[in-house]
């Protein structure tokens, strides 16, 4: 091994046959077949769903399929949103999102605005007391909050998915007040001697400045709420209540026959979310990594 | 400014005299934060404190609830759906995480080469696992679909006869965990993140010592990702053992059982049999295995994450 003969120019022997700039573009060769393997596989499943949603049924149990659907056949997205109350389903997903995202970015971006820029008797133990909840399994609260809700009235209402929302929660409310942290302290100092109140800071210094942190929150609510199952599983049992989310069950009910109106339904369930996606795909990126890495 | 901010420092409330002047300078702490502390209080604090009586009582909503004491934990170690719901929960968590991470770690490591078309490809990686929910379950019972579905159908390209997936006992789970490698996108969005964190000046000095690719694999490059591995493996964990939407949807639990994970049997107890007291006290038991594997994932990170900056002690 100490014989090793060093040359010059090249680290490896095998660059004798090859220059370095070879190897490398037959590794990136390489690294880009491997990648649209990747994608390939990746992309299959919504293309072989969105060629089902637009075949006349005659054509979903053809063997060997047709991947490329002949005729087209736009109608089956209008039959899957008339044959279930599509639009109803729709305009009640859209407002319960809609209010979630108002009072999560309202409560959340207040009470990381008291564990940021506030001193106060008793913030730390708190803080230390709402990261402890981050590591609570939601599904303890459930039967409670359940029971709770049911006293109150509030089954198969909006009311148990959307009022605590308004509460804040400890993984938002975290990632804010770190972002919030980052901010220079002095805008506070200045804003308060021009005479600003601290709900003046808060507006009018710190929200501003909070932009791109407000955009990551509201796509998280947006995201979560959008396809969200469980809890509008338990409190909503009048289909006229139901969310997207819950409608889409009524196709599995009927024959068999429906893949191609069930895939339409979910396709345009999906829609939206690949809509954000594609127009804020940097702050979806930057919500991931942010809740991802820096914990 | 200073005497205030000592003040502040002891943390501690100033006897009588001085009570105004305390609460005009905290008050305003306490109304930014009270939308969480009252969210806490009643949407946390007081649903858990009521979760552990219940799980101590027998209630169907309908009835006064009946004190039952240890009763529920006596039937839990009696039924034996129970041990199958954990056994299928561990299952699922033990091999989808790993493999999530598997493969989320080695595309990442592709996308970090330093090619051309890297915003193509981590978006063609990541939108997938945007998707989720409902919508996603059902595109995939297509899929698996035993006699139209696509992959019965590519499998059948090659000669091979695909079981019923979701309809047989055995493969039941393994779709649940192959659906889940769709979504590993995210994951390699934050590993790639965490890639383009590793100080370059590691690689050069590995290059100069003549450390070819793949030693820099193993020893710079994954023992620097150690610390976002562990969080990984932690966060996943904790989600594969919360699995409910896709069982509920795609299997309902079967078939026989097979995919009956504990967020479904807990759903069922509570509210299709309206066994409120028996459903808290499943509620507590994931709890406590779930606080339990994170406490063992937490105690083994000593032996393979490695902190920059922390001293190893010799």
């Amino acid at each position: 091994m100490a014989s090793t003969t060093v040359t010059t120019t090249s680290r490896t022997p095998s660059s004798v046959h090859l220059t370095l700039g070879g190897r490398r573009r037959i590794g990136h060769t390489m690294v880009h077949l491997a990648l649209w393997f990747g994608v390939v596989l990746m992309f299959i499943p919504l293309a072989w769903t969105i060629s089902t949603s637009l075949k006349p049924v005659s054509d979903i149990y053809l063997f060997p399929p047709k991947w490329i659907p002949n005729p087209v056949r736009w109608e089956n997205y209008r039959e899957a949103v008339t044959s279930i109350p599509f639009m109803r389903y729709l305009w009640n997903t859209v407002v319960i999102t809609g209010l979630s995202i108002v009072g999560k970015v309202a409560s959340v971006t207040l009470v990381a605005f008291a564990f940021s820029r506030l001193q106060w008797w008793g913030r730390n133990v708190l803080f230390m007391v709402m990261i402890a909840t981050m590591m609570l399994p939601p599904h303890v609260t459930l039967i409670p909050q359940f029971v709770l809700f049911k006293r109150l009235g509030w089954i198969d209402t909006f009311l148990p998915l959307v009022v605590p929302q308004f509460f804040g929660g400890p993984y938002l409310t975290f990632l804010a007040r770190q972002f919030f942290m980052t901010l220079p302290r002095d805008l506070d100092d200045a804003a308060r001697i021009d005479g600003c109140s601290s709900f003046g800071v808060y507006w009018r210094i710190i929200m501003p400045l909070a932009r791109p942190i407000v955009i990551v929150i509201v796509i998280l609510v947006f995201n979560g709420t959008w396809n969200e199952f469980l809890m509008p599983l338990i409190y909503l049992q009048n289909p006229a209540n139901f969310t997207l989310a819950l409608g889409l069950r009524m196709f599995q009910g009927e024959a068999a026959t429906s893949w191609h109106l069930l895939m339409a339904a979910s396709l345009l369930t999906m829609l939206p979310v690949l809509l954000l996606f594609f127009t804020a795909q940097r702050y979806f990126m930057q919500g991931i990594v942010f809740t991802g890495v820096k914990q | 400014m200073t005497a205030a901010s000592r003040e502040l420092v002891r943390e501690r409330p100033p006897r009588r005299r001085s009570w105004r002047k305390f609460v005009r300078k905290n008050y305003e702490g306490w109304l930014f934060a009270s939308p969480w502390i009252i969210g806490f209080l009643l949407w946390t604090l007081g649903p858990m404190i009521a979760s552990l009586g219940l799980a101590f009582t027998e209630w169907d909503l309908l009835s006064p609830a009946r004190w039952v004491g240890l009763e529920n934990v006596n039937e839990m170690l009696r039924d034996p759906l129970v041990g199958k719901a954990l056994k299928v929960t561990t299952l699922y968590a033990l091999v989808s995480v790993p493999l999530s991470i598997f493969f989320g770690m080695s595309l990442a490591l592709l996308l970090n080469a330093k090619i051309r078309g890297l915003r193509f490809y981590r978006t063609a990686f990541y939108l997938p696992s945007v998707l989720s929910g409902v919508a996603v379950a059902l595109l995939w019972r297509w899929l698996f679909s035993p006699e139209f579905g696509l992959i019965n159908l590519m499998l059948s390209y090659v000669g091979i006869q695909g079981p019923s997936w979701l309809g047989d006992e055995r493969w039941a789970l393994p779709s649940l965990v192959m659906m889940s490698v769709w979504g590993v996108g995210a994951s390699t969005i934050i590993y790639l993140a965490g890639l383009q964190g590793i100080p370059t000046d590691l690689f050069e000095a590995a290059e100069v010592d003549g450390a070819r690719g793949w030693d820099r694999l193993i020893h710079i490059t994954l023992p620097m990702m150690t610390p976002v591995l562990f969080f990984q493996l932690v966060v996943g964990f904790i989600a594969a053992l919360q699995v409910f939407t896709q069982a509920y949807i795609m299997t309902n639990g079967g078939p026989n059982n097979a995919t009956l994970f504990m967020i479904l049997y807990l759903y069922r107890s509570a509210f299709q049999f309206f066994r409120m007291g028996y459903a808290s006290a499943l509620a507590w038991v994931l709890f406590a295995y779930i606080l339990v594997l994170t406490v063992l994932i937490f105690r083994s990170s000593s032996s393979w994450v490695y902190y920059e900056g922390e001293e190893k002690k010799g």
